[in-house]
């Protein structure tokens, strides 16, 4: 699936990544972890194409294909989603209109049809109840308004609905109570299939009580510098994170 | 200095210009050297108007003329006004608007040129006491058209006077309106939209005048303008001596989506009273680059998702249009426009 090979990116001339290498296969989830300033971030846009970062060496490929010649709205068509950290606040587009948007342009990139009105809306009404979303909300603008923790079930709601390959979860537990931790992680398990793989992105272990991964890797001065199984998070979260800096440094 | 002085007496040196402060950013005497002779009278098709669907009650004028739209008290209507324009000659226009004691009229007015006239429209509309006037004005001009439009607006207690200007300009398009506010909790929306590219050039330009206690005035223009397009607003409230109680607003805020495109903006209150609420807000930039990747890593390509936005941006002034199948034409409009 996921394939990251010595990835070098700087954000105005300076190096964040240092040669980042990573591997996800399909059906699996694997977390990142690390300090605040790693390159967590930046990993993720980098792997989505947002504008100021340069790739300055390595590769990174989803199935063999180059993502980084694609452009953002060329990735997320063949399956890249980013669940935002700061979800943004899109004043004046209805959700329901902005995420149909956004699903019929994947759509038509991939040369499907477009999503009827009546079947978007029973998709829409259907993921909205799973994440216990009030429906009416959906004819809000979307996120203005919205609290911390409403922002990131939309945030789910939309992966839901455009049902991606390859999830980037950055930093999906900040802003959530216990109650809304467990609605959001039931949404994204409920995502996991053999088909589709996820990296998550997280400061704390607590989320990773929630959606198991895999694999667990520290990141620390733009490279990753362990991995392990899941007891690799415990551990981190019982001794944090200073010896991978100083391993980094 | 008006253009209607200009071309009735056939002299350019009754051109605003430069050298007036209204018309600074709209320079007609810099621009005509000579005026064009007077326009033809036009026997043809002038073709469907923009708001036919809303109202079988339609004023067309072609070249100039007068009309007068008179309506007594209580009475309910929605009248289609179009100002046309054909050739390349100079005419002027003269519009009465009447509405009587708690009348209402929904007034679709539009702007429609083809070839290079020089043209001048001159309203004066009245609203007598609990009148209600919501007036729609849309344009579609030449991008060779000089063309003013100015209404002086009358209101009288308990009144309620709205209006959208939505322009898309012309080589040099004004809409300008002046409003005699005499407070006694008469209300009073002042909107506008302007939408430019290539060379075209659209100033809007508003005058209240707030005589007396308790009224109020609500405005907010929106403008996108693109490759060599300069948008022009020039808001102006006053609050006269006395004039209490008065409750201002006024916001502009434009787009720029090309380095070559302008903008030129000039709110002002100007308050001699003590005892009110006024606040103006004006902004110029770009689209929010952040919004942008966001959504494009939802999957909509740069300009589906910049027209999204802009979209967007103007939809709040749109939806503050009360009639809703003139709303339904706006948004139709502006849609098509940002998505060319």
């Amino acid at each position: 699936m996921l394939n990251v090979s010595n990835l070098h990116a700087a954000v105005d001339g300076k190096e964040i990544l240092k040669g980042l290498s990573l591997e996800v296969p399909a059906g699996q989830v694997h977390a990142i972890m690390g300090p605040n300033g790693a390159g967590k971030s930046t990993l993720s846009y980098v792997l989505t194409g947002r504008d100021g970062y340069e790739i300055t060496g390595g590769t990174a490929t989803l199935d063999g294909e180059d993502l980084l010649a694609l452009s953002p709205d060329e990735r997320a068509a063949r399956g890249v989603f980013l669940s935002f950290q700061y979800p943004l606040e899109i004043p004046g587009v209805p959700a329901l209109t902005f995420i149909r948007t956004a699903l019929n342009a994947q759509r038509r990139a991939r040369g499907e049809a477009e999503i009827s009105a009546p079947e978007f809306l029973k998709l829409a009404r259907a993921k909205s109840a799973d994440l216990k979303i009030d429906f009416d909300m959906l004819k809000r603008a979307l996120n203005v308004g919205f609290s911390g923790g409403e922002k990131k079930r939309m945030e789910i709601l939309q992966m839901a609905m455009l049902s991606p390959r390859f999830l980037i979860l950055d930093e999906t537990d900040s802003g959530l109570d216990i109650d809304a931790l467990r609605i959001v992680s039931d949404g994204v398990n409920a995502l996991r299939s053999p088909e589709r793989a996820m990296l998550v992105i997280t400061h704390y272990q607590r989320l990773l009580d929630y959606i198991k991964p895999d694999r667990v890797h520290v990141l620390s001065g733009g490279r990753i510098v362990a991995s392990g199984g899941p007891e690799l998070a415990h551990e981190l979260e019982r001794e944090g994170y200073e010896r991978y800096e100083k391993a980094a440094a | 200095m008006s253009l209607a002085a200009a071309i009735r007496d056939r002299d350019v040196a009754e051109l605003p210009g430069k050298r007036d402060e209204d018309w600074r950013w709209t320079d007609l005497r810099g621009l005509i050297r000579t005026l064009p002779e007077p326009s033809q009278p036009f026997e043809g098709d002038v073709g469907e108007g923009p708001f036919d669907a809303l109202t079988a009650d339609s004023r067309v004028l072609v070249n100039g003329g007068d009309v007068t739209i008179a309506m007594g008290a209580n009475e309910d209507a929605a009248v289609a006004l179009r100002l046309v324009s054909r050739g390349a000659g100079a005419h002027a226009a003269r519009v009465t608007v009447v509405v009587g004691e708690a009348a209402r009229l929904r007034l679709f007015e539009s702007y429609e040129s083809e070839g290079a006239s020089v043209s001048q429209a001159s309203l004066t509309i009245s609203l007598a006491a609990g009148a209600t006037l919501e007036r729609i004005v849309l344009t579609a001009e030449d991008a060779e058209a000089v063309s003013v439009s100015q209404a002086e607006v009358q209101l009288a207690p308990k009144s309620q006077y709205s209006q959208t200007v939505i322009a898309s300009g012309a080589r040099r398009q004004r809409l300008e309106t002046r409003v005699l506010h005499p407070g006694g909790h008469a209300t009073l929306r002042l909107d506008g939209i302007y939408l430019l590219a290539d060379k075209r050039h659209s100033d809007q330009t508003t005058v209240v005048t707030h005589a007396s206690v308790d009224g109020t005035t609500v405005q907010l223009t929106k403008g996108v303008v693109r490759d060599q397009a300069r948008g022009v607003f020039q808001g102006r409230i006053v609050v006269e001596e006395g004039a209490d109680r008065t409750d201002a607003r006024m916001g502009h805020h434009a787009l720029i989506l090309s380095d070559r495109a302008e903008v030129d903006a000039k709110p002002e209150l100007e308050i001699y009273a003590d005892d009110v609420a006024c606040a103006h807000g004006n902004t110029v930039g770009a689209l929010d680059e952040d919004a942008l990747f966001y959504a494009r890593q939802r999957g909509m390509s740069e300009p589906e998702a910049r027209a999204l936005l802009t979209e967007a941006f103007i939809g709040e002034v749109v939806d503050r249009i009360e009639h809703e199948g003139a709303r339904d034409v706006v948004r139709a409009w502006a849609a098509e426009r940002l998505r060319a």
